[in-house]
């Protein structure tokens, strides 16, 4: 009999001081302000630098870049639609880092997109391309903790601060395992399923968010299924902030341009802002 | 060797893994663990048995094929998964994965397909067992494989269309996950191939060992107490390969596993992570999968079980792939000689035997008849006219 060789998952302590990105959402966190950090989908249109330019002018705290890929399982069909839109307009992951290095957006970056990417790249050379475009932080949502060892390794060592999520399904022995693992914020997944508008917020946003507040001082923002300025709201009275993602990125496929984008996201802005 | 359990990691030297979105990782986990339990114990193994043996028809015979012999000069013999009940081998995964779904007090199946046999398989499953049951098909396949489509629902499954991306076996993959994702506290995802996180291409394979374990056993009594000098089978996922080639691991017989040209993970693919797995995997230079393209929709598929991956890195087995038109050729081969009608999928093995006869000259190969081909006589009808 032959045993398959044993690839070690050893799971590396992420470093003690806070990134960028950590560190700019807690001093945020600290002035009183909930946190905001829209989505928006790397090279899709023309205009799309000039769309994360203005939510970061209407307020977001930072923002995430997806990074289209050909099979994204954790995404629901908007932002299907504007990955595979955006693939076939010719983006990759080096045009979008590229056209990411030019654009000053004032707030830090963090991109999100899928495991094959980082590791088609090699680890390094992903981790270190993004640090060179200045981004702060990556969500690769199909890398789970025990999987994250040898990619976390480059990234921490490129200063590339690795987002974990935190899933409603996780057994309470396993939420302080992702806590102390993640870097920039801890991404609470608000519901079962995958990213997309809900006609109300799930429940299990909220208790996600308590679950993991009671347990971390990092960060924690809600994402998947925070649908509007009213739902922000509603999530933001047990979690630090929100990531709104499908809702935005509708928008912007039915054409409403950097303004009509801007103007989406300074309404959710003003809400969290008068709620708090 | 014997074909071994993965490490504790899901991996097959370097391949396999878990890498699901972390909603997933707890039923993971639950299903390892349930299959774990399942698997030792001797309640659950007598009534998968029994179903195998009075409602899945086996043990399948193993023929051996006179007059193809002849013609090729290479002796053929043929493991017949085409006589099992639903017509291919993926009942045996199948019977296996809904008695432990049920097991775990599951109440719906979720299952992806290409060809329509796995999901033809999961829904027959699903009636059998009353449960629910959502098919996930690429929009492409449903209409290339409308006969399957229909059986599924006279079986009271409801087919859904996978509409993003490539529209085949890839996307419907990616929908069954989705739906997964969401569904994770009632449904079970009955998984097709030897593919996806662990424990799925571990369970996929015990669950087909069957093959192996009745096929060795037949050719020892038909070769003297020998083995073949190879056994062959066609790749897509690699569930019936992994099969077969589970009875022979340890034996000094060559493993051939056979891929459509136009998805040839193993051949032409690089190392990657998609569907819960590193595996081989045809990408683009970035990293963005790509689309496969072959006459059979079971085999439309970029990637292959991680299993198959260490298999071929350590040379233990060998693939190859086969082009469209010599799949066309065997299709008709084997009828004309054997009045045996093949699925698509099994034509590729023969089309790899039939073009390399001459180096196979005299050798005694083993094929597994994965499935029979009434599915793909519409299909055949229009290509040959």
């Amino acid at each position: 009999m032959v045993t398959a060789a044993e690839e070690g998952l050893t799971i590396p302590e992420a470093p003690a001081e806070p990134g960028v990105l950590e560190s700019a959402l807690r001093a945020a966190r600290a002035s009183g302000r909930k946190l905001l950090v829209p989505y928006v989908t790397g090279g899709l249109g023309d205009d799309w630098a000039d769309i994360v330019r203005a939510v970061a002018d209407a307020g977001a705290d930072a923002i995430e870049i997806g990074v289209p890929f050909s099979d994204p399982v954790m995404d629901g069909p908007v932002i299907q639609e504007a990955s595979e839109l955006a693939l076939r307009a010719g983006a990759t992951p080096v045009t979008v880092f590229d056209e990411l290095r030019t654009i000053d957006a004032g707030v830090p970056i963090a991109v999100m997109t899928y495991y094959n990417l980082a590791f088609h790249m090699g680890h390094q050379r992903f981790a270190e391309s993004l640090a060179a475009a200045g981004v702060s932080a990556a969500i690769l949502p199909d890398l789970p903790l025990e999987e994250v060892g040898p990619w976390a390794t480059a990234a921490d060592a490129a200063g590339v601060e690795t987002v974990l999520l935190a899933a409603p399904t996780a057994p309470d022995e396993r939420l302080p395992l992702v806590c102390a693992r993640a870097r920039g914020f801890v991404y609470a997944v608000g519901l079962l399923g995958v990213t997309g508008e809900r006609d109300a917020l799930a429940s299990s946003s909220l208790v996600i968010a308590r679950r993991l507040k009671a347990i971390t001082d990092k960060p924690v923002l809600v994402g998947v299924g925070v649908s509007n300025a009213e739902q922000a709201v509603e999530v933001c009275a047990e979690a630090d902030g929100v990531v709104i993602g499908s809702a935005l990125m509708r928008r912007v496929l039915e054409g409403v341009g950097p303004a009509g984008a801007g103007a989406f996201i300074a309404e959710v802005r003003a809400a969290l802002d008068a709620a708090s | 060797m014997a074909l071994a359990e993965p490490s504790s990691s899901g991996r097959f030297g370097e391949f396999g893994g878990r890498y699901v979105p972390e909603t997933l990782v707890p039923a993971c986990l639950e299903l390892e663990r349930a299959f774990r339990s399942a698997w030792g114990d001797p309640v659950f193994r007598a009534e998968l048995d029994g179903l195998l043996a009075d409602y899945a028809g086996r043990p399948s015979p193993l023929t051996e094929c006179h007059r193809l012999s002849e013609e090729l000069g290479v002796r053929v013999l043929l493991k017949r998964e085409d006589l099992n009940h639903t017509g291919s081998h993926k009942i045996n995964n199948v019977l296996g994965q809904a008695l432990l779904a049920k097991r775990m007090g599951k109440t719906r199946l979720v299952a992806e397909t290409g060809a329509g046999q796995h999901g033809v398989a999961s829904a027959t499953a699903a009636a059998l067992m009353g449960m629910e049951c959502m098919v996930y098909m690429g929009e492409i396949d449903i209409e290339r494989q409308a006969l399957n489509v229909f059986r599924m629902k006279l079986l009271g499954a409801e087919v859904v269309p996978a509409v993003s991306g490539s529209r085949t076996l890839k996307d419907a993959v990616n929908e069954a996950m989705r739906d997964w994702v969401a569904t994770v506290e009632t449904t079970h995802y009955c998984l097709g191939s030897v593919m996806g996180p662990h424990p799925y291409p571990w369970m996929v394979r015990e669950f087909h060992t069957v093959i192996g374990v009745e096929a060795r056993a037949q050719c020892e009594k038909l070769l003297d107490g020998g083995v073949p000098d190879i056994v062959t089978a066609c790749v897509g996922g690699g569930s019936n390969a992994i099969g077969i080639f589970s009875g022979f691991a340890d034996t000094d017989a060559e493993l051939v596993g056979v891929e459509p040209a136009g998805g040839a993970a193993v051949g032409r693919g690089v190392p990657g992570v998609v569907h819960g797995m590193k595996s081989y995997l045809m990408q683009d230079e970035f990293g963005q999968v790509q689309e496969a393209h072959s006459i059979s929709a079971g085999l439309d598929y970029p990637g292959v079980g991680p299993e198959h991956s260490f298999l071929s890195s350590i040379g233990r087995a060998r693939y190859e792939a086969v082009t469209d038109a010599e799949v066309i050729d065997a299709f008709q081969l084997l009828s004309r000689t054997e009045g045996i009608i093949p699925a698509l999928e099994p034509a590729h093995a023969l089309a790899w035997i039939s073009r390399d006869r001459a180096a196979l000259a005299g050798k005694t190969v083993l094929l597994n008849m994965s499935g029979r081909g009434d599915k793909d006589v519409g299909q055949m009808m229009e290509i040959l006219g």
